[in-house]
């Protein structure tokens, strides 16, 4: 697009009594580009200015007036390029005259002087300007054979509620089921637990009628005896090639070289070549990912709701409740297996179980966790399976013995009908030991309501076991991607494909690819069900998005992508490495194979990128490098004592709202610091903070969100990546003889406004005490 | 269906609440394609959420996720919202229904550049409804700092007075508009959805536990605002007779929870909420003493498990199993004694704590304030959705009680099932 510039100067909200805004004008004037002010840009006479000049010509505006967090829809002109200067929230409210006093007219005479504010804002709307002239608007990026397909892994209760969900809403439904019918568990318990009044009861499984539901369906088509082998592609067009399962073929997805193989003799890491070799080599017989299958079939999103298995009670931890020695020590799920059979009776004898006790709890007295991936669901099943002792005999007791009775919401209704049965018995209690007692057995249990010790006769003992994610075992989506076959193991999850943002439960790392059910957290059916309607419409949202060339969360709606110049390209990986959603597969030489719909334009891959050939229509190096550039940098030659030029690189998303807040509450911070808004602290390039200290500027933070365990960030790994690269930069200063000192990087909150101006000051501080950048004035 | 950049059905979806669920159920729609209309009784979206200092267990800040989400809504020209609005009918049936939403005067228009002048100019304080009526707040004010949309509001209470003139004197911006009037606009849907939420169980019903008799038993609820920056004490946690810092806080489980003569269920949070605020007060003062009354603490799933297992290694939380039956004050210190029974030893514990905190349940909305619409609900207000029938159905906890990461899934179904009823017509 040719453009046509216009800068735009609001004088409202307090900037026109702050500010010397004819002097602000000549900013623009200088360029020659025509600059407007208004005492009111956001009214209607101000919009009418903007869209006079959008009539007759302009396209690339400049509007230098409050934060872009406001009047969002006021300055959105279609098919313009606009960048929002922040002079009132980050210029005239965070740098009141009480504190930054204007020059008097005197003052002014003595060109040694200089105001702190002015400069600030002249400096922000240079930043502008040079902004609008480096991006380009966006064009979307469109697939080219969208399929509006869903692939559903999983064909119990979760997946066939999802399918059911997908096809009622019009999209085509594949559920592929690793066994020989649909059910899952589901298909294998003897009843469930009531989910409405009355709670008295339990109910009949519900999946018999989920089964009838999908067979009615005609958009639904169901592969038992299947498995994936792999998926391969991006969101909209993902190939898959699916198997019976056990089989070995060529499309069997390639695992990637753990880390050790990919070292020499010497322990020096492999060239990418060598690598490939020992990557074919561990794969062998297997097609590289990049190969596409002819044969594949395509689908648009994925839905992985492939469960849970019982957990497989092993070692010594419970070698006092006799698992393992003692026949009628069985966990809930051979429970199930016996109830389902029939009525309940011990698996040593077959004789009729009329006295069962429950076991929640397994640490003796020195713990009150429940069995590993228990949840609440495993304390809710023992008060179903209590049910069916007494169902079965009119004689029968259940005993349940729990540290913590686990039902939440409205199962507390369910665990307080229970409590009017005369046949069950629930107390807190530690179970200390398991013994044989004559043909049946006996149960020792301290600390319990009904007494400090309790010994009770067991003819059964059912220990609560928990429910394993599949996705502990396997990856099972298998995906073709270079970062490897299942989601990413950030290891917080332990096991679960769950989501680490509470506000965004579905957020994976894996775009396209959504979890429900067990396999994200143990749940019970009701969940499970209501999980897999959330799950479907993230699946059919995502290809939705994917058919407007957008992105979707969090960046939802954004039409850029990352566009490589690869001639430049070293093969370095690093991108390809770096990217929280394994949207690079690199090929053979190590050079990046861009899937764009799997991208959520965070710009990690730019900001790792070495060579710099990584960026986005709106967002890249030569933008923020030019807005970098285009700070003034006042040496003595200017001033006899010159004020300090800081760089801040911040994070739109937590950061800079606090910014905003910092000016809404009038707290003031030092006016020598630069800031500029990036997408994630994981696209900083460090290019821009050696560009900052090479023309001069004192000093360089970045502020982030917090990472750690509980971390923050919405791109997962950005402001820890970020904080990687800076202790790198320290050789970088080094050469130019700066200290380390110089650059820092800050985690805050999006809620730490009252903190950050002290953050900053003391920042500039430090940088004070260091004295100037030697580079200054050269 | 057609190969074109549309979503695959037309119609609208109305969403009734914003709070976190209902910003989920309409942003995900919207996000499919569908156009929404986001209806909120506040003046500023967010809800309850927007209530809370800190999320448990990752111990984040709400607004970051509301951030997020306002920006989507920001981005997404589909969604239109309306605050300070009711529902006031609705007719029609699944598919075809038309709804009246009553807009109350907000005395504020567009022209608002959230400036802060109003404010300024104000003289008269009213109670300040966000902050749960512990402080008081200018008649023209921002609900909080965070709040979106970003616009003043000139609370009804001053209309009529000099502060009302005094404020539309002080606006240079035009944007205060002392004739506004309430409106009624009629809006046609396919579906709707009611995400209307939950209040705290009014702990004035609970007799023996002394809330409103003495000063120092607070609720959950006010804790959050004690502890947050933008509450009525800036984030300092302290006790409301003396404004000391406590040197103990008792925290009562089952505040009207799991009691057939209050809420018979459970309240799902309450467990984790206070095992939160375990950390706000320990954070601000390495001294005091914690002790939590429970009767079963209640963290499903791994990572609240976790949570509480952190919690638990802290030295000074002492986390007791026993029910809080009576509670009295010391008139001369105003300190608080606390009386449950071990459930465990038989004991009567006496514990003397320099405050005390009711872990109040949830009541859905719609037990205190009947909803105009032919929505089934069981006994204690909560909805039950009728997804046979369609049309109409509830999200978040307004049909059950949930935490934030329950409330979102369940809220992102919802939204399905709202484009159901626009496929199926």
């Amino acid at each position: 697009m040719d453009k046509k510039y216009g800068v735009y100067i609001c004088e409202g909200c307090g900037i026109g009594e702050s500010l010397d805004v004819k002097a602000l004008c000549g900013v623009p004037e200088e360029e020659g580009v025509p600059v407007k002010t208004h005492p009111f840009l956001c009214g209607k006479d101000g919009v009418e200015l903007l869209k006079k000049d959008i009539a007759d010509g302009t396209n690339s505006l400049v509007i230098a007036a409050c934060s872009r967090r406001v009047n969002f829809d006021i300055f959105r002109f279609d098919g313009c390029i606009v960048d929002r200067v922040n002079l009132r929230e980050g210029v005239v409210w965070s740098h009141p005259r009480s504190e930054f006093p204007a020059l008097t007219e005197e003052e002014k005479e003595d060109e040694d002087n200089f105001d702190r504010v002015q400069m600030m804002a002249e400096d922000y709307i240079k930043m502008g300007m040079i902004r609008v002239e480096k991006i380009k608007l966006p064009e979307p990026y469109v697939v080219e054979n969208l399929s509006r397909k869903i692939l559903v892994l999983g064909g119990g209760i979760t997946g066939m509620s999802a399918a059911i969900d997908a096809a009622k809403t019009g999209y085509d439904v594949t559920i592929v089921e690793k066994t020989a019918a649909l059910g899952g568990y589901a298909a294998k318990v003897r009843k469930q637990i009531p989910v409405s009044a009355p709670y008295d009861a339990l109910i009949p499984p519900v999946v018999a009628a989920k089964i009838a539901e999908v067979e009615s369906l005609p958009n639904i088509t169901v592969k038992t005896e299947t498995e994936v082998a792999r998926i391969a592609g991006q969101p909209g067009e993902f190939t898959v090639t699916l198997k019976k399962p056990g089989e070995k073929i060529p499309f069997d997805v390639p695992f990637p070289l753990p880390p050790e193989m990919k070292l020499d003799e010497n322990g020096k890491e492999l060239d990418a070549e060598k690598q490939h070799e020992a990557y074919l080599a561990y794969n062998e017989g297997k097609n590289d990912i990049l190969q596409l299958d002819p044969n594949g079939e395509l689908f648009g999103a994925v839905i992985l709701a492939a469960g849970w298995r019982p957990d497989k009670l092993k070692g010594d931890q419970y070698a006092h409740l006799g698992y393992g020695e003692l026949p009628d020590v069985i966990t809930n799920h051979q429970f199930e297996e016996i109830a389902k059979a029939g009525k309940i009776v011990r698996p040593s004898d077959g004789k009729a179980a009329k006295s069962v006790v429950f076991v929640q709890s397994p640490g003796k007295g020195e713990s009150d966790s429940d069995f590993a991936y228990a949840g609440a669901v495993t304390s809710m099943v023992s008060l179903k399976q209590a049910k069916y002792v007494r169902e079965d005999y009119d004689d029968g007791k259940a005993f349940i013995f729990y540290q913590h009775m686990r039902t939440p919401g409205f199962s507390e209704l369910f665990y307080k009908g229970l409590q009017q049965d005369p046949g069950i018995f629930m107390t807190k209690g530690a179970v200390m030991s398991v013994a044989k007692n004559g043909d049946g057995m006996i149960v020792d249990a301290e600390n319990t309501l009904l007494g400090e010790k309790l010994q009770v006769k067991a003819d059964l003992v059912v220990l609560g076991a928990g429910m394993v994610p599949v996705t502990n075992d396997d990856p099972v989506i298998n995906l073709a991607y270079r970062q490897g076959p299942g989601f990413r193991d950030i290891g917080l999850f332990n096991g679960y494909v769950d989501s680490n943002f509470i506000c965004f439960p579905y957020e994976t790392q894996r775009t396209g690819i959504y979890a429900a059910g067990a396999i994200r957290r143990s749940m019970t059916m009701e969940e499970a069900i209501e999980d897999a309607s959330g799950a479907a419409l993230k699946a059919i949202q995502c290809l939705e998005s994917v058919n407007r060339g957008v992105s979707v969360h969090p960046r939802s709606g954004d039409m850029t992508f990352p566009d490589f110049f690869f001639q430049r390209c070293t093969q370095c990986k690093r991108c390809t490495e770096e990217c929280p959603f394994g949207a690079l597969d690199d090929d053979e030489k190590g050079t990046p194979k861009p899937n764009p719909t799997r991208c959520r334009r965070c710009g990690t891959c730019m900001g790792a990128c070495p060579e710099r050939i990584i960026g986005f229509a709106d967002y890249n190096i030569d933008s923020v490098g030019s807005m970098v550039k285009a700070v003034g940098v006042p040496s003595e030659d200017d001033y006899s004592e010159p004020p300090y030029r800081i760089l801040g690189l911040v994070c739109e998303n937590d950061a800079y709202p606090a910014l905003d807040m910092v000016g809404l509450n009038r707290l003031s911070y030092s006016a020598d610091v630069r800031l500029i808004p990036i997408r994630c602290l994981g696209s900083m390039n460090v290019i821009w903070i050696k560009d900052a200290l090479s023309q001069g500027m004192d000093g360089v933070f970045l502020l982030g969100c917090k990472h750690g365990d509980d971390y923050q960030c919405h791109f997962v790994k950005g402001s820890e990546l970020a904080e990687i690269r800076m202790k790198k930069i320290g050789d970088a200063l080094a050469s130019l003889a700066l200290e380390n000192e110089r650059v820092a990087q800050f985690e805050v909150a999006i809620d730490d406004y009252d903190k950050i101006p002290q953050i900053i000051n003391d920042f500039v501080e430090s940088i004070e005490a260091l004295g100037p950048n030697p580079f200054k004035g050269f | 269906m057609t190969n074109d950049k549309a979503a695959p059905a037309s119609g609208s979806i109305m969403v009734v609440g914003g709070g976190i669920a209902g910003l989920t159920t309409a942003i995900e729609a919207a996000e499919v394609g569908y156009e929404v209309f986001l209806v909120e009784k506040n003046p500023y979206l967010g809800g309850r959420v927007a209530q809370l200092n800190q999320y448990f267990p990752k111990l984040c800040p709400p607004t970051c996720g509301l951030e997020i989400n306002f920006r989507r809504i920001k981005d997404n020209p589909r969604i239109k919202v309306f605050t300070l609005a009711e529902v006031e009918k609705v007719s029609g049936k699944p598919g075809n229904y038309s709804v009246s939403v009553k807009i109350n005067p907000r005395y504020v228009n567009e022209n608002c550049t959230c400036c802060g002048a109003c404010a300024d100019a104000c003289q008269t304080e009213v109670s300040d409804d966000y902050n749960l009526g512990m402080c008081k707040t200018k008649g023209a004010y921002l609900p909080f700092e965070m709040a979106f949309p970003a616009k003043f509001v000139i609370s009804p209470q001053i209309i009529g007075t000099d502060d009302a003139n005094r404020v539309k004197e002080s606006c240079k911006y035009d944007a205060v508009d002392l004739e506004m009037q309430a409106k009624t606009v009629d809006l046609p849907v396919g579906a709707i959805v009611w995400a209307t939420g939950w209040e705290p169980y009014d702990a004035h019903r609970i007799d023996n536990l002394g809330f409103g008799q003495y000063d120092n038993i607070i609720t959950n609820m006010m804790l959050e605002r004690l502890a947050s920056k933008s509450g009525p004490t800036q984030g300092k946690i302290v006790r409301p007779s003396d404004d000391k810092a406590p040197e103990s806080v008792a925290f009562v489980q089952c505040a009207g929870s799991r009691d057939e003569n209050h809420l018979p269920y459970c309240s799902y949070i309450c467990c984790m909420a206070s095992l939160k605020h375990a950390t706000y007060i320990r954070e601000q003062y390495p001294d005091t003493k914690v002790y939590i009354f429970y009767i079963d603490i209640r963290s499903p799933g791994d990572r609240y498990e976790k949570f509480y297992n952190k919690i638990k290694e802290d030295k000074n939380v002492f986390l007791i199993k026993g029910k809080v039956a009576e509670v009295s004050e010391d008139p001369a210190t105003k300190n608080i004694t606390v009386v449950a029974e071990n459930a465990v030893t038989g004991e009567k514990i006496h514990q003397t704590v320099e405050m005390a905190v009711l872990a109040t349940g949830m009541q859905p909305t719609a037990a205190n304030a009947k909803l105009p619409a032919d929505l089934k609900t069981n006994d204690d207000g909560f909805f039950i959705n009728d997804f046979e029938k369609g049309g109409m159905f509830a999200s978040g906890c307004a049909t059950k009680p949930a935490d934030v990461i329950s409330s979102n899934q369940n809220a992102t179904g919802m939204a399905l099932k709202a484009i159901q009823t626009l496929v199926k017509r």
